[in-house]
């Protein structure tokens, strides 16, 4: 049984990927069979790594519910404090990059070199529209005294709609825990995000990206989406408990 | 197609930030989570191109992530909603 | 190893000699650090997490010698608090949740379902050296001066009171996760595109079946309690406090955060374990299991049910009484799905021709101890008994019954089942099935005295019972159990290391056992298989396998 299989196995094997090299993108990875089921794979597996992000933020969402519940009125005064304007801008600012990367994605679906690397440049200067204007954000909460820790400060901020109330300042100081933590973490993915367009943006002004093979676009576009929709969420939650005056 | 649903969310991102001043009492929240969870279904359906999606698999793990983030919601609150029962 | 430390590669040789296989494909410290190969992977964590078992179980020493006697003398408090708190966080981070998805789940996933690897090989090395780095930080949070706030570091406590490495051993904990994340959704895909031509989702094994829900688990869980862990290392480093009772903060949320993933998580160490027995009782009755497709759905519905259980480890901390009702219910229709499968293993087992290698041994220790473990869990679910029994020796016992008496029988097992396979050599029957012995004796001896201690009320985490003295007799035993079960921990590690260089050489399928796995050579070559293999037969077929006149099987040769 071992005699001769030895020495065929490995020829047989490369005999295999001899006739198929012929037919296969080399991007094709060793294990695969053929290039479906290598993008069906990285597909999937950027799906299931969302399903896991969804859970790590969700333990967050979780955290908010609960003391929103208990401490609304604080709530409300803390969220009133910060900008919506500058929120609502931001959700905008998102919302367009969402859409330069679905047009990005389709650009390496239909070969369009130049309107794929624009596309993706245009994305990454939104990311960091955005990241600036979060970081005027948080200097303005640091200016007004508003991050929790020793040198906080929330005296008499009327509760909106009950006037002549004041908010709690330890509960608005855990307002603002969760504002730094939430919006704090979803920063740090857009990082991450812009981390891993710069590097498609290389890779397609290399002109590495094929209508055949441009997996990474794809799977790079969904990681955008995803930090898009935890947006969509946040600007609510966090600047629009109680605005009305 | 893709700038439709652009602009859709933009009016509903709008939207969202004019109904925050109206008064609407305990439906100012539902409502501006409901235009969210709107604006979030639309990204992933046609941005994200579940509709289209060529297996079920790629909606049954959107609706699993969505499930099992509902339960750990739904049922930690269901604590701290009946803490005061007794 | 002899493998690593010679540098030469041999030349291979057709006729007699060693034929190549993933071992002696290349040699050299680098061949295995930069390897892709999922069997080399999985043998790296094997030592690994060996080598973390053990410092476990110094500390599993350390809490056993210091109960010998009532009165706190031979550590003190702050010491042995942190000695019971390493001990749980190495035991369950660094040895339980990854040792059978990690090492056999990595050797055989591909291997039983036809592939070449697993769907993503890169990021299965990056989940081992994710595995390392969280070690090695650990490794140093321990030395210098580690951390006592028991393994389930309670928000106030660990957040706002103690002085101990809390942020570091949070951090070497939350890398340790995405490996464990990684892990799971390497398996996930694999399961899901990389089966070969005609293995169906019903043709599969049941060990797949569970490495699939553990997965789920590892996916959904993992997340929450890393996020937990940030909130945590925020709350102490940045002071923002989300826990702090003084914010107005609930020291129960982090409760209910911790324990969404870490109940789960206990799912995550048992069902693979239960994989592994599915596959040993199957070929050592020689029969098709009693209710495959059962089975199957049980492990699923373990890893759905698993999550909607947490708070039984919370009906003491404060949360609603209505609450607890529910979470009452829920954790005993949780049980159901595991008794389907006692049921169906016990089953299998009649009326077949049943042998008592030593994998087979594990298994029937595995069931018996499992079953215990699995009832004694019904009482914890009993809200008036766990009233009673909280924080109690009947708590540590239970879930050792478990995590001990169930997932490590079920991973020895299957490190003694699949070992001719992994490393190409045959462990000497008569020891192994002696070390079965003197674990099942050890561990008996170990934990059943603390189901009667936690029910007389000896509390957990106290290294000082002097005001209860009787309690010593039971401890005494405890402690004589525990250092048995050392022995016979030690025995497999020393006969496998024989075995390697001195043991038989193994044929491709030395139990005439059912499965892919066994069709190719003992060890596999490093692509699997020569040819891929295509699957027209149903899982377990062993009524074909035993046919005197056995018909050729398809074989991926």
């Amino acid at each position: 049984m071992h005699d001769n299989a030895n020495a065929n196995s490995l020829t047989a094997v490369h005999d295999h990927h001899g006739e198929a090299h012929a037919a296969h993108n080399p991007a094709l990875l060793h294990h695969f069979a053929e290039p479906q089921q290598q993008r069906d794979a990285a597909s999937l597996g950027m799906w299931v790594f969302l399903g896991t992000e969804v859970m790590f933020f969700g333990g967050l969402f979780c955290a908010y519910l609960v003391y929103r519940q208990w401490y609304f009125g604080d709530f409300g005064a803390a969220s009133k404090s910060i900008d919506a304007t500058l929120g609502a801008t931001n959700t905008a600012v998102l919302i367009c990059s969402s859409l330069t990367v679905v047009l990005a994605v389709w650009a390496a679906q239909t070969a369009r070199r130049t309107l794929l690397i624009s596309m993706l440049a245009i994305t990454m200067l939104l990311g960091l529209v955005f990241l600036g204007i979060k970081a005027v954000e948080y200097k303005d909460k640091f200016e007004e005294h508003h991050v929790p820790g020793a040198s906080f400060s929330f005296e008499n901020v009327p509760i909106p709609g009950h006037p002549g109330q004041f908010a709690n300042p330890r509960h608005a100081q855990m307002f603002f825990s969760l504002y730094f933590v939430m919006t704090g973490l979803h920063a740090l993915h857009m990082i991450i995000g812009l981390g891993i367009f710069l590097w498609l943006f290389i890779m397609a002004w290399k002109g590495r990206f094929t209508p055949e093979w441009h997996t990474p676009v794809e799977i790079g576009g969904l990681y955008w989406h995803f930090v898009d929709i935890v947006w969509i969420y946040l600007f609510p939650l966090l600047y629009l408990i109680d605005r009305h005056p | 197609m893709y700038f439709g649903i652009w602009a859709t969310l933009l009016v509903c991102t709008y939207l969202t930030y004019k109904l925050a001043f109206i008064e609407l009492g305990r439906f100012n929240a539902a409502v501006a989570l409901g235009i969210a969870t709107f604006k979030a279904t639309l990204v992933a359906l046609f941005f994200m191109h579940v509709w289209h999606a060529r297996e079920k698999l790629t909606k049954l793990v959107v609706i699993a992530a969505l499930f099992f983030l509902l339960l750990l919601l739904g049922l930690t609150m269901s604590d701290y909603a009946t803490r005061l029962w007794s | 190893m002899s493998m690593a430390a010679t540098p030469i590669p041999q030349p291979v040789i057709p006729q007699g000699a060693e034929r190549e296989n993933y071992l002696n494909q290349e040699y050299g410290v680098w061949s295995w650090l930069l390897t892709t190969d999922h069997k080399r992977i999985a043998l790296l964590y094997l030592i690994s997490i060996t080598f973390f078992f053990f410092i476990g179980g110094f500390f599993a020493l350390l809490i056993r010698l210091e109960l010998l006697t009532p009165a706190g003398d031979l550590v003190q408090a702050d010491t042995y608090n942190k000695i019971f708190t390493m001990h749980g966080m190495v035991m369950i981070f660094f040895f339980l949740i990854p040792s059978i998805p990690a090492v056999l789940g990595n050797f055989l996933v591909p291997l039983m379902i036809g592939a070449k690897d697993l769907a993503f090989p890169r990021i299965n090395l990056l989940s081992w050296y994710l595995y390392i780095i969280g070690g090695v930080i650990m490794l140093h949070c321990m030395l210098t001066g580690g951390v006592d706030t028991g393994w389930t570091f309670y928000a106030p406590f660990s957040t706002s009171f103690t002085n101990t490495k809390i942020v570091e051993a949070g951090i070497a904990i939350f890398i340790a996760g995405f490996s464990s994340i990684l892990t799971g959704l390497n398996f996930v895909v694999t399961i899901h595109r990389m089966r070969a031509p005609g293995m169906t989702w019903s043709r599969l094994p049941l060990f797949i079946w569970a490495h699939y829900a553990t997965s789920i688990i590892q996916l959904l869980g993992t997340p929450v309690v890393a996020v937990t862990i940030v909130l945590v290392a925020a709350e102490r480093a940045l002071h923002l406090g989300i826990f702090d009772p003084k914010l107005g903060g609930d020291p129960v949320l982090f409760q209910h955060l911790f324990w969404f993933y870490s109940h789960p998580a206990v799912y995550i160490m048992i069902l693979p374990s239960m994989g592994v027995v599915t596959e040993i009782i199957a070929c050592f009755s020689r029969k098709r299991i009693f209710g495959y497709h059962f089975v199957a759905f049980s492990s699923i519905a373990i890893a759905v049910f698993g999550f909607l259980v947490w708070a039984h480890h919370m009906f003491v901390a404060g949360i609603s009484v209505y609450s607890a009702l529910v979470f009452s219910f829920l954790s005993y229709a949780v049980a159901l799905p595991s008794a389907i499968k006692v049921f169906n293993w016990t089953a299998t087992l009649y009326k077949g021709s049943i042998r008592y290698d030593a994998p087979m041994l594990y298994a029937f220790g595995f069931l018996g101890l499992f079953t215990i473990g699995g009832l004694t869990g019904l009482f914890l679910s009993a809200l008036g008994i766990n009233v009673h029994v909280t924080d109690t020796y009947f708590v540590v016992a239970h879930f050792h019954y478990i995590m001990v008496g169930g997932a490590v029988m079920g991973y020895l097992g299957g490190m003694h089942f699949w070992w001719p396979k992994i490393s190409g050599r045959l462990y000497p029957e008569g020891w192994a099935r002696l070390a079965a012995l003197i674990v099942f004796i050890g561990f008996n001896l170990t934990f059943f005295p603390q189901f009667i201690l936690g029910y007389m009320g000896m509390p957990r985490r106290y290294y000082d019972y002097s005001h209860m003295p009787e309690f010593q007799v039971l401890n005494v035993l405890s402690t004589a159990g525990a250092t048995i079960l050392g022995v016979g921990y030690l025995l497999p590690m020393v006969y496998f290391l024989w075995s390697m260089r001195y043991g038989k050489p193994a044929s491709d399928n030395p139990w005439n056992a059912a499965g892919l796995e066994w069709k190719t050579a003992s060890p596999p070559p490093t692509f699997n298989f020569d040819e891929e293999p295509v699957v027209t037969w149903e899982a377990y077929n062993y009524e074909e396998l035993d046919a005197p006149h056995k018909e050729e099987v398809p074989v991926a040769r």
